[in-house]
C-alpha cells in the first residue's frame, strides 16, 4: 500500500506531510511520558519484525499480492503511540533507504499505515476485549483490528488518490477496499497467530507497559 | 528478555535475507488498483532523492538472491537501530526530566 511519488497531487501530498509530522509529535509526547526502558529493545525488534515480514508478499488473487503491514502487531505489545513511532521508522527506512514509497508521499503513508492503522483501529481491540471476556475477547479483538486497519488504510488511500484527481473515488474506493478486505484476512490472521506465539514463549513481554 | 531479542533479531535477517527471495512478484493492491484503474503511469519514474538500494535490491551485486538479501538486511538493521534509537532518546529526556 505504499504510495509512490505522482499518484498524490500537491494539494493532498504537502498537507498531509505536515499532518503525519505534527501526529508524530504528539506520539513522541505521549510516548515520552510514559516509556518503559523495557519498552526500547522490543521497539527494536518490533520494528525489524515487520520490516522484515512486509518483504514477504503472499499471493492473495491472480496477479495479486498483498503484505503484512503490522501496525496492530506492534500497538497490542506497545501501545498504539510507541506503535505508531515504530511503524513510521519502518517506512521511514523504506523510503530513504529502498525507494518503497515516494518522498513526497511520505506523509500520506505515514498517515495510512503508522496512524490511522494503529490509533484508529486500536480502540476496537480495547473495545471487543471488553465485550468478550479472556483469551476469546483478545484474539478475536486482534484480528478484528488488524483486519479494519488494513481496510481504514486501503480507504484512506483511495480517498487520497480521489483527491488528488488521479482516479475517481467511485472507481478507487471499491477496487481498494475490496482486495485489501481480503488482504486484511490475512493480517488479522498473522497477527493473532505472532501475538500467541510470543503469550507462549514470552508472556511477560504482553505485560509490559503499553502506551 | 536479551535472548529474546537475539533470536527474534535473528529470525528478521533470516526472513528479510531469505525468505523474502521467494516471496510473489506479483503487484501488491495499490499497484493492482493502479494497472487496473489506468494510473500506474503517474507513478515517478524518476526518485525525488536517490535511495542506495532501490526496489530492495543493491547496485552492483549481480547476482539477484544476494542483493536482495543485503538490501533486507540491511533494512532490518536500519529500522532497528532507528526504531531503538528514538525509543532510547525518549528515555533519556524523560530520566533528564525526572531528575531535572
Amino acid at each position: 500500500m505504499h504510495i509512490p511519488d505522482g499518484f498524490l497531487s500537491t494539494e493532498v501530498w504537502a498537507p498531509l506531510d505536515v499532518v503525519a509530522a505534527g501526529a508524530l509529535g504528539v506520539c513522541i509526547k505521549v510516548s515520552q511520558k510514559h516509556l518503559d526502558e523495557r519498552n526500547v529493545p522490543l521497539m527494536g525488534v518490533m520494528g525489524a519484525f515487520i520490516f522484515a515480514a512486509q518483504m514477504l508478499n503472499f499471493p492473495v488473487l491472480a496477479g495479486t499480492s498483498g503484505h503484512f503491514v503490522g501496525s496492530i502487531l506492534a500497538a497490542s505489545l506497545l501501545g498504539p503511540f510507541t506503535a505508531s513511532i515504530v511503524m513510521s521508522a519502518v517506512l521511514i527506512v523504506q523510503c530513504l533507504l529502498l525507494q518503497d514509497g515516494g518522498l513526497t508521499a511520505l506523509g500520506a503513508n505515514i498517515v495510512n499505515m503508522a496512524l490511522i492503522a494503529t490509533l484508529l483501529a486500536s480502540p476496537l481491540y480495547a473495545g471487543i476485549q471488553r465485550l468478550v471476556p479472556g483469551d476469546k475477547g483478545r484474539f478475536v479483538g486482534l484480528f478484528v483490528a488488524a483486519w479494519a486497519s488494513i481496510v481504514l488504510s486501503s480507504a484512506a488511500c483511495a480517498i487520497e488518490l480521489a483527491a488528488s484527481g488521479t482516479v475517481p473515488l467511485k472507481a478507487a474506493l471499491p477496487a481498494m477496499v475490496g482486495v485489501h478486505a481480503l488482504i486484511g484476512v490475512f493480517e488479522g490472521t498473522i497477527t493473532v497467530v505472532v501475538v500467541r506465539f510470543v503469550a507462549a514463549v514470552r508472556p511477560d513481554i504482553l505485560s509490559l507497559q503499553k502506551v | 528478555m536479551r535472548k529474546f531479542i537475539l533470536w527474534s533479531m535473528l529470525a528478521c535477517l533470516l526472513i528479510a535475507g531469505g525468505v523474502s527471495y521467494f516471496a510473489s512478484s506479483s503487484p501488491d493492491g495499490l499497484e493492482r488498483v493502479a494497472h487496473d484503474k489506468g494510473f500506474a503511469g503517474k507513478a515517478s519514474e524518476t526518485a525525488k532523492l536517490p535511495a542506495p538500494m532501490p526496489d530492495y535490491s543493491v547496485p552492483g551485486v549481480r547476482n539477484r538472491f544476494l542483493s536482495g538479501a543485503l538490501a533486507g538486511i540491511a533494512g532490518t538493521v536500519a529500522v532497528f537501530g532507528l526504531s531503538v534509537a528514538v525509543g532510547w532518546a525518549l528515555r533519556s529526556r524523560k530520566r533528564m526530566r525526572e531528575t531535572g
